[in-house]
């Protein structure tokens, strides 16, 4: 038997309409869109490294939609909305699994932040609920809900409609599907730089020689300011080392998400067992895609101490991946200062459960050359105009 | 696991220290002169090389001082320390 390939191996072509540079989630998610709802079908992916080898391969896999922002709120629940029906659209399961997601306060501060979350999240009518910890037991027991710990567990909001999906299933379902619409995914071919005339964007240097394009949609991640810097273009974006790690496979103890921000821990059980723990990043800049013990170190504290039986667990490997962060901790979609060149990027460590939101509204920014109403909000501009969706700074919503 | 040269302390591990972002970065000299977008710039927008970066550390659980660093974000290698604002070894970028 052979096994059916997902997507065929291209040469690169010396033009397209649109080239999109990156293929994570985003990248192929945005190719699928300009291809399926725009008639954009002459465009290719680059991908310097393997097809969803960065950071789509590296994370947690969580999603959901209870930002506190309008802003948050729209883009965050339109991505679950797509996620919704996403296996039915691409034709392929990606093990999308709404088992809901608990995001635990540890504080009083916590407390009021997190109630006025809910309140926030239903009047944009996205489904949340404030959990005491008895409640929080009954759904995660093996909780340690004592009020002897450093930082008990006071309660928890739930979204029930949260949850989780394998990102390599979702990347190759996007690949697979862009493919069959006739987009051109190249593995193995780094951009390097731009070509232009004057402030006009006429194609990219690759290391497989020039190609040229009226359309360069940048979904390149922790990587977007080495890109940019080629063309002098500076975006508040610092990349740092976020780390992830599992365990070895257990029998079943979790069957819900829990996240922790206070005590930064956050975890899941996947199909096989695992279980899956990620925490912040590494506070220092860094594109070496490993990050330091001592966060590490926290996370498993952390972890043991609200879930005792972990301390059984093996864990198996640990690894990083680099991400965008910006300074309001939110993304930048949107329209450059050059013709032609648009930024998808700044999603830092939370860009997982945006990958069909972003790839969908990314597409219609490209295609039209305006933004999507959904992205408006998330233009550069905003650092001068102070227009900030602090998610940060005002939620305190572990990404 | 860093092991980062405190110039008055010595080699000590990086979870002694704080991060305090790209070295040098001076408040305007005349505040007033500045426009909305020069205050983004100075507010929001710092280096992020993939390479050499000068970058500031506080040694919290040691001295209490501020000390920039000349360290490789891609290898993590790092090239030396000193006071703020004192002469980095050169690095080829
Ligand atoms: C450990 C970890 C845990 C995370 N957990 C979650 C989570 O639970 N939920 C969530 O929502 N988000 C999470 N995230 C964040 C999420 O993974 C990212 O925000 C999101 O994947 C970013 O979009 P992307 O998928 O396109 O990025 P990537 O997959 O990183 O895609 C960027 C691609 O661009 C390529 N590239 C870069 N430069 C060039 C170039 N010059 N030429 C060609 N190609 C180039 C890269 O090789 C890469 O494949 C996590 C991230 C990490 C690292
Ligand atoms: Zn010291």
């Amino acid at each position: 038997m052979t096994a059916e390939l997902l997507w065929r191996t291209r040469e690169p072509a010396p033009s397209y309409d649109a080239v999109v540079v990156g293929s994570g989630g985003h990248g192929l998610a945005t190719a699928y869109y300009l291809a399926r709802d725009h008639g954009i079908t002459n465009v290719a992916v680059l991908e310097r490294g393997w097809l969803a080898g960065g950071n789509m391969a590296r994370n947690t896999q969580i999603i959901r939609s209870n930002y506190l922002w309008e802003a948050s709120a729209g883009i965050y629940e339109h991505a679950l909305g797509l996620w919704e029906d996403l296996e039915n659209d691409l034709g392929r399961d990606v093990e999308f699994s709404q088992r809901g997601v608990l995001n635990l306060a540890h504080t009083t501060h916590d407390v009021r932040e997190s109630v006025r979350r809910v309140n926030a999240n239903r009047l944009n009518g996205i489904d949340a609920e404030w959990l005491s910890p008895e409640e929080v037991k009954k759904l995660v027991p093996i909780i340690n809900i004592s009020p002897e710990l450093r930082y008990p567990v006071m309660g928890a909001t739930y979204q029930p409609r949260a949850g989780i999906a394998d990102h390599d299933e979702v990347a190759w379902a996007y690949a697979a599907a862009a493919d069959r619409l006739g987009v051109h995914l190249i593995e193995g071919c780094e951009v390097t730089g731009f070509q232009r005339s004057g402030d006009t964007i006429t194609g990219v240097h690759t290391s497989r020689g020039p190609i040229s394009t009226g359309k360069v949609a940048l979904c390149a991640a922790g990587h977007t300011s080495v890109l940019l810097d080629t063309l002098g273009l500076r975006l508040p974006l610092q990349s740092h080392p976020l780390q992830a790690l599992v365990t070895q496979l257990l029998e079943p103890v979790i069957d819900t998400v829990v996240m922790s921000n206070t005590v930064h821990v956050y975890v899941s059980q996947v199909e096989k067992g695992e279980l899956v723990l990620g925490a912040g990043i590494d506070s220092y800049n860094g594109y070496g895609r490993r990050g330091s013990f001592s966060t590490i170190e926290h996370e498993i504290a952390a972890a043991i101490a609200l879930y005792p039986v972990f301390a059984h667990a093996h864990l198996l490997r640990t690894w990083a991946g680099v991400v965008d962060v910006a300074p309001d901790a939110s993304p930048i979609i949107g329209l450059t200062p050059f013709n032609g060149l648009y930024v998808n990027c700044g999603w830092g460590t939370g860009g997982y459960k945006a990958t069909p939101g972003a790839g969908h509204v990314f597409a219609d920014t490209v295609a039209n050359d305006r933004p999507h109403p959904l992205a408006e909000p998330y233009a550069l501009e905003r650092f001068t105009t102070g227009a900030l969706i602090d998610e940060h700074g005002a939620a305190a919503v572990a990404h | 696991m860093l092991l980062i040269p405190c110039p008055w302390c010595g080699p000590r591990d990086e979870a002694e220290f704080g991060y305090g972002g790209q070295a040098r970065v001076a408040y305007p000299e005349d505040p007033w002169a500045l426009d909305d977008a020069a205050w983004a710039e100075y507010l929001f927008v710092r280096d992020n090389p993939e390479g050499w970066f000068a970058e500031r550390w506080f040694h919290r659980a040691g001295c209490r001082r501020w000390c920039d660093v000349m360290r490789d974000t891609a290898t993590n290698r790092i090239a030396g320390s000193g006071p703020t604002g004192a002469e980095l070894p050169e690095v080829t970028r």
